[in-house]
């Protein structure tokens, strides 16, 4: 029963960290900006969630709906702040050092984070009514949520479009290039400032939908997007920047590890991802899935 | 060389200047400014800091009007009327020092009523102290503030967490029945630790064969508790404790209840109370709540709890949770306070007679009865109560039945014992009703 749980909560926790990292390292992988203000990408996607769906009960509507309102908030505020973001804060600034992009990126988090107590207050928001509307399953002998399973199902699959989308599309091919060579992309005409928009627009998008797919579970407090952006980045960290398959791979670690950990020996559950982190970077400081590079005279 | 008539412009100046400020000392007092100290940005505003805060400005304007029934229904505060100085919590112990500093120093307190986070408060007591400024600890839980100190200046008007816990496995002892396996979920600092280590060491009084299943600590605003959950509902147990607070709470209780945990352990949430208007129906029957006092739906029906519910109520749209009581209760103690040593004195009180008059104060709050009674009359002992959660379908109101009060003196240590102690020893010198 352990052992099945183990595996349940491990699937679960990797989908949904999975979803709020996969954004995060395709802005780093072809950016290489740090990008501090996924955080509040995440809070802004939870807390537009909370109120569309919170809107969309009140009225009665059918339930499907509210699947649709997730994805619809996730999409209108990576739209709205990933432009925003990008065109009058990052786009200046790109020539600067990388440190400058991460500071500034940490501002822009601070900045949206009192912009979302200014729309919404102190008061924690919920949109609880998907999360309860589907039901639940008996797996193995233990009840799970439904919902859970729904997100390990919706996380495999931006997996692989991901990664469909990388290998095989065009613009796949051409966001690659820019990954591994920026300048040798542009030298071969690539619009390397169209790539980046587009990417950021997509990461933002990617971070909001990782906090619309939580809304449903949790409380949506003022808090909530300090908290992911660590853990967000120990994902990356583990699977390599820029790396879909990275991605996936260090999800599936920290999900494992932190189920495990709490089925097993609770007390080691708050550092145990850190630590998993800390053992990949000791022994492939690149992460799992990048090559280190050679350096460039 | 200096003009020749610019010396007496110099000495008019000086005179003027002098006259001034002899005229400033000259003026007689007629407002109290009291520095009102709690979170209003981040987690712990929502459940905790907003509330204390609207019961703070409803309590002040109707001190100040004299319409807080009686014994409270003279105007003002030791015959001062009150002009409050609100301040944000957040930022840190070393940012709250820095807060209070500016409060007294530059903003001219005269009292400070404050302070959520058992980190401020134990910060702050000796600064307090140090500036010689009355201040009235409201909310914080940690035994620690006068079991690790004395101050002459710092009080306390509500019981600490021991008090809350104890409750809570007296009442899992007589309610749940015979247990044998129970677990805990607690949030991974000293609140939540304390929490567990008070519970289980009560539990084990009560019920000596119940062996602990899973403790489980996550951290603090984890807010996805999957894992969690999935421990516990292999873990057999009979009886679910947490202290779990604000967001946490709420997202383990729409996270528990959808997998059936509550079906198969009732859960005792020791700040449950704070949630039963927010959740509704979707907060489980059957859950088993304390109020960190008798609060809210766990007080005592007086005059004052009827009115201070209604006031609270019509002008915030929702009753009253505990951390608006614990406000109201020390503003109503700085008052009672106050008036006695204003009647002493014949006029406006000194902060040292005010403070005199504090030690070892028995005062009416809302709903309760407030008693200074330890760490030499600066630390409150109350009753306190848990019960038992039902969302009544027909009224569609949350109700709390099966309610169990404690008396004071049966679930806070004597004066002069601390804590830990106490409920190591097996809580000698514990008198219950």
């Amino acid at each position: 029963m352990t052992a099945i749980a183990i595996f349940i909560d491990g699937a679960v926790y990797a989908s949904w960290v999975f979803i709020v990292a996969l954004g995060l390292t395709l802005i780093y992988g072809v950016m290489k900006i740090l990008n501090v203000s996924h955080g509040a990408f995440y809070a802004f996607g939870a807390y537009g969630t909370a109120t569309l769906v919170g809107l969309w009960f009140e009225a009665d509507l059918p339930v499907i709906g509210g699947f649709a309102m997730m994805i619809g908030a996730s999409v209108i505020v990576g739209l709205v702040l990933g432009f925003v973001l990008e065109r009058v804060l990052l786009r200046p600034l790109y020539d600067q050092d990388e440190v400058v992009l991460v500071l500034v990126t940490y501002a822009a988090f601070l900045i949206m984070e009192d912009l979302l107590r200014l729309i919404w207050g102190s008061d924690a928001y919920f949109a609880y009514q998907p999360f309860v509307a589907v039901g639940r399953t008996v797996v193995g002998g233990m009840i799970v949520s439904n919902y859970d399973i729904m997100l390990i199902v919706f996380a495999s699959a931006l997996g692989a479009i991901g990664i469909w989308m990388l290998n095989h599309s065009r613009f796949g091919h051409i966001l690659t290039a820019v990954i591994h060579d920026r300048e040798m992309a542009a030298s071969f005409g690539v619009n390397v400032a169209k790539v980046f928009a587009v990417t950021f627009v997509i990461g933002a998008i990617l971070g909001a939908l990782g906090g619309a797919v939580t809304a449903p579970k949790v409380s949506v407090t003022p808090s909530m997007g300090v908290e992911v952006i660590v853990l967000a980045f120990a994902v990356v960290a583990i699977g390599g920047m820029g790396s879909v398959t990275g991605a996936i791979v260090g999800a599936l670690m920290v999900g494992f590890a932190r189920a495990a950990a709490v089925h097993l020996l609770p007390e080691i559950e708050l550092f145990v991802i850190y630590a998993v982190m800390a053992i990949v970077l000791v022994l492939r400081p690149e992460g799992l899935f990048v090559r280190a590079k050679a350096r460039k005279i | 060389m200096p003009k020749t008539n610019s010396i007496p412009k110099t000495f008019g100046a000086i005179a003027l200047a002098a006259a001034l400020s002899c005229a400033g000392g000259a003026q007689a007092q007629d407002t109290l400014k009291v520095g009102v100290v709690g979170f209003l940005t981040g987690a712990a505003a929502g459940p905790f800091g907003v509330p204390a805060r609207d019961a703070a400005e409803l309590m002040i304007e109707a001190i100040n009007a004299g319409t807080v029934p009686a014994p409270y229904d003279s105007a003002g505060i030791g015959g001062l009327s009150v002009d409050p100085i609100y301040v944000d919590e957040a930022g840190g112990s070393a940012t709250q020092v820095t807060e209070l500093r500016k409060l007294v120093q530059q903003q001219g307190a005269d009292a400070v009523v404050g302070y959520i986070s058992s980190g401020s408060c134990l910060a702050v007591a000796p600064v307090a102290d140090e500036l010689e400024v009355l201040t009235v600890l409201f909310d914080c839980g940690t035994p620690r503030i006068f079991e690790e100190g004395s101050y002459d200046y710092v009080f306390r008007t509500a019981a600490h967490a021991t008090m809350d816990n104890v409750a809570a496995a007296k009442y899992a002892a007589t309610k749940v029945g015979d247990i044998k396996r129970y677990s805990g979920i607690n949030q991974n600092y000293a609140w939540g630790q304390d929490s567990w280590n008070d519970f289980t060491a009560v539990l084990a009084l009560q019920q000596p064969d119940a062996k602990v299943s899973k403790e489980l600590f996550p951290k603090l605003f984890s807010g996805e508790y999957g894992s969690e959950i999935s421990a516990l509902s292999i873990s057999r147990s009979d009886v679910l404790h947490s202290s779990l607070w604000g967001g946490d709470l709420e997202s383990f209780i729409f996270q528990a209840a959808a997998r059936g945990l509550p079906d198969v352990m009732p859960m005792i949430l020791t700040t449950g109370e704070t949630v039963i208007h927010r959740l509704g129906d979707s907060l489980p029957d059957g859950t088993i709540l304390g109020a960190r006092g008798p609060h809210g739906a766990l007080a005592n029906d007086t005059d004052l709890n009827r009115w201070f519910v209604a006031e609270y109520t019509e002008r915030f749209g929702t009753p009253p949770t505990f951390p608006a009581y614990h406000m109201a209760q020390a503003l109503l103690g700085l008052k009672a306070a106050s008036d006695k040593a204003a009647a002493a004195a014949g006029g406006v009180p000194s902060t040292e007679q005010v403070a005199a008059a504090f030690k070892g104060l028995e005062f009416e709050a809302i709903g309760s009865t407030v008693s200074m009674s330890l760490a030499g009359g600066h630390q409150a002992i109350s009753e306190t109560a848990y019960g038992t959660y039902r969302f009544n379908t027909e009224t569609g109101q949350p109700e709390i039945v099966d309610i169990v009060r404690f008396n004071a003196e049966c679930v806070n240590p004597p004066d002069g014992v601390k804590s830990i102690e106490w409920l190591q020893a097996g809580m000698p010198g514990a008198v219950c009703d």
